[in-house]
């Protein structure tokens, strides 16, 4: 694979007007394990608005890159939050929906505790109050999810859970929406309603919405951006662009895909 | 003069027409009892939640070596061995667990299978492991009025810690990812939740016997969790489950002369059943 070399990275043809709204920077970012590096150099900006696709094989990186967003990790480098009036908050609200695989659904848990158990300290064991149910309510009526307050979180269809966390990570309003695989093991009628729907709010609240898949086609559809990922960023752009790339075109074998 | 504290309890219960309720140690076992089992009732629920039912069972078994312990340093009472050994492989798991190097619940057993040969071979030297005997199957009826006035106490500051780190606990048990997300620090709530729970099991040990006290942990929250569609239903069903299974058990192992940890366990294993029926039917 021709990789451009270390000082002048492909992505560097990023319009720099758009900076001026730049919610959330990552600058130099590098992660290492057992030596080898996962994470070489990676400098991505994410813009209010916008819908910025992750992609790449399995391994490059790409879950690695949310967990140095959400502060999990060690790594070099840095990230900057901005807020809506250009500040960096101190403690940033991030918005996460995690792979629905990852969700444990034996637990008793309803819709209700999951906003409450995240929302307040008062212990959920001992009834939600009525202002927390407000809040969670309004919460999902903007994934059309309000039907599912009571339900058991164990009973939910993938989509169903989908819209439920996607609620859950929009309250508060974050200042950064991150989706890791959202739509792994949900049928392909639940994933284009998903990211409709994922579009409709990123415009409604400005949202930087930075999304990690493998879901090309539908993400060509959705994404404003995409930045293809292997340890280090290979390419970046509008997802014609992107999808045009023979890197990109190679590792996911597009040539069969019309 | 601790005791004393308990007079009323005492003029209550005696007036009770049944005729267990004319013995202290029994009208002791009864207080105990009520403190104790919406305790084991109420941790059980994250302890079911959050798949921790083998290390508190690896920690009901470390008891030996916490016995062994105290014998050596020749303490009178060796509850206070007990409960430091039980804190210290806490915290020697959660190490182990976090390096990462063994999988959960091969490092548990490990540690189990140590800590439960090292106490019964200092115990046993000298062939006197009979006088040990007590704890595997427990006493409820050498209740002092003492230890109940000091299980008020814990129980008290147990409940409070509980329902402080609780929303953190089931967050995290649900993706510990979304928690990290939220900046609620579930692992170090684990962690606390844990030396809780080591310390509500050693205490409980004596009375309930180190080979039945796990159960009374996972049976009345598994049950609740068959009824429940939410936090609060589980956290109720579970504590009044324990609670009926505690009285039940207790009365029916004084007139049917039986180990009373044991025979709880059994009233909540048939609660437990009658909750997968309902399961069942539904």
């Amino acid at each position: 694979m021709d990789l451009p070399p270390d000082h002048a990275p492909a992505h560097h043809g990023v319009a720099p007007h758009r900076c001026g709204e730049c919610c959330t920077t990552m600058r130099g970012i590098g992660v290492r394990y057992n030596g080898k590096p996962v994470l070489d150099n990676v400098d991505l900006h994410l813009h209010c608005g916008e819908l910025t696709a992750v992609i790449g094989e399995n391994g490059a990186g790409k879950t690695t890159l949310v967990k140095c967003l959400l502060g999990e990790i060690p790594h070099s480098g840095e990230v900057h939050f901005l807020d809506a009036a250009h500040r960096r908050p101190d403690s940033p609200v991030i918005g996460y929906v995690p792979q629905h695989s990852s969700f444990d659904k034996d637990a008793p848990v309803s819709v209700l505790d999951l906003f409450a158990v995240s929302l307040v300290s008062r212990p959920a064991c001992l009834g939600v109050s009525r202002s927390v149910r407000g809040e969670a309510l309004n919460g999902l009526r903007r994934t059309g999810a309000e039907d599912l307050v009571d339900r058991r979180v164990g009973t939910l269809s993938g989509g169903e859970l989908q819209r439920v966390l996607l609620a859950l990570a929009l309250t508060p309003v974050p200042n950064i929406l991150v989706l890791d695989e959202p739509m792994s093991g949900v049928d392909h009628s639940g994933r284009e309603q998903f990211y409709e729907l994922l579009s409709k709010l990123r415009r409604e609240f400005d949202l930087a919405v930075m999304l990690v898949s493998h879901d090309l086609a539908t993400l060509a559809r959705f994404a404003d951006r995409m930045v293809f990922l292997d340890h280090r960023i290979v390419c970046e752009g509008p997802p014609a662009e992107v999808l045009r790339d023979a890197r990109v075109r190679e590792a996911f074998s597009l040539h069969s895909l019309s | 003069m601790i005791e004393s504290l308990l007079a009323p309890w005492h003029g209550f219960v005696s007036s009770l027409p049944f005729e267990w309720a004319r013995y202290e140690f029994m009208r002791h076992a009864l207080l105990a009892v009520l403190f104790v089992s919406p305790l084991l009732g109420a941790l059980g629920t994250v302890v079911v939640a959050n798949r921790m039912a083998f290390f508190s069972e690896a920690i009901g078994h470390a008891a030996f070596t916490g016995i062994a312990l105290g014998v050596i340093l020749g303490l009178a009472d060796p509850l206070w061995s007990m409960i430091g050994f039980a804190l210290l492989l806490t915290l020697a798991i959660a190490w182990v667990r976090r390096r990462g190097g063994l999988s959960s619940d091969t490092a548990i057993g490990l540690v189990m299978a140590f800590t439960v040969s090292l106490g019964i071979v200092i115990l046993s030297r000298g062939g006197d492991f009979a006088r040990y005997t007590n704890f595997l199957i427990g006493d409820m009826l050498a209740v002092t009025g003492n230890d109940v006035v000091w299980l008020a106490l814990l129980a008290l500051v147990v409940f409070a810690l509980f329902f402080f780190f609780f929303n953190r606990l089931i967050l995290g048990t649900l993706s510990p990812a979304l928690a990290r997300s939220r900046a609620a620090r579930s692992g170090r709530a684990e962690l606390a939740f844990a030396c809780l729970l080591a310390v509500v099991v050693t205490c409980a040990l004596p009375w309930i016997g180190i080979l039945v006290i796990n159960a009374l942990l996972i049976l009345p929250a598994a049950a609740g969790r068959n009824l429940a569609n939410n936090t609060a239903q589980f956290f109720g069903w579970s504590v009044a489950i324990s609670l009926v299974a505690g009285l039940a058990g207790l009365i029916v192992s004084f007139y049917a002369s039986t180990a009373t940890g044991a025979t709880i366990v059994l009233a909540a294993m048939a609660i437990y059943l009658l909750t997968l029926l309902r399961r069942a039917a539904s």
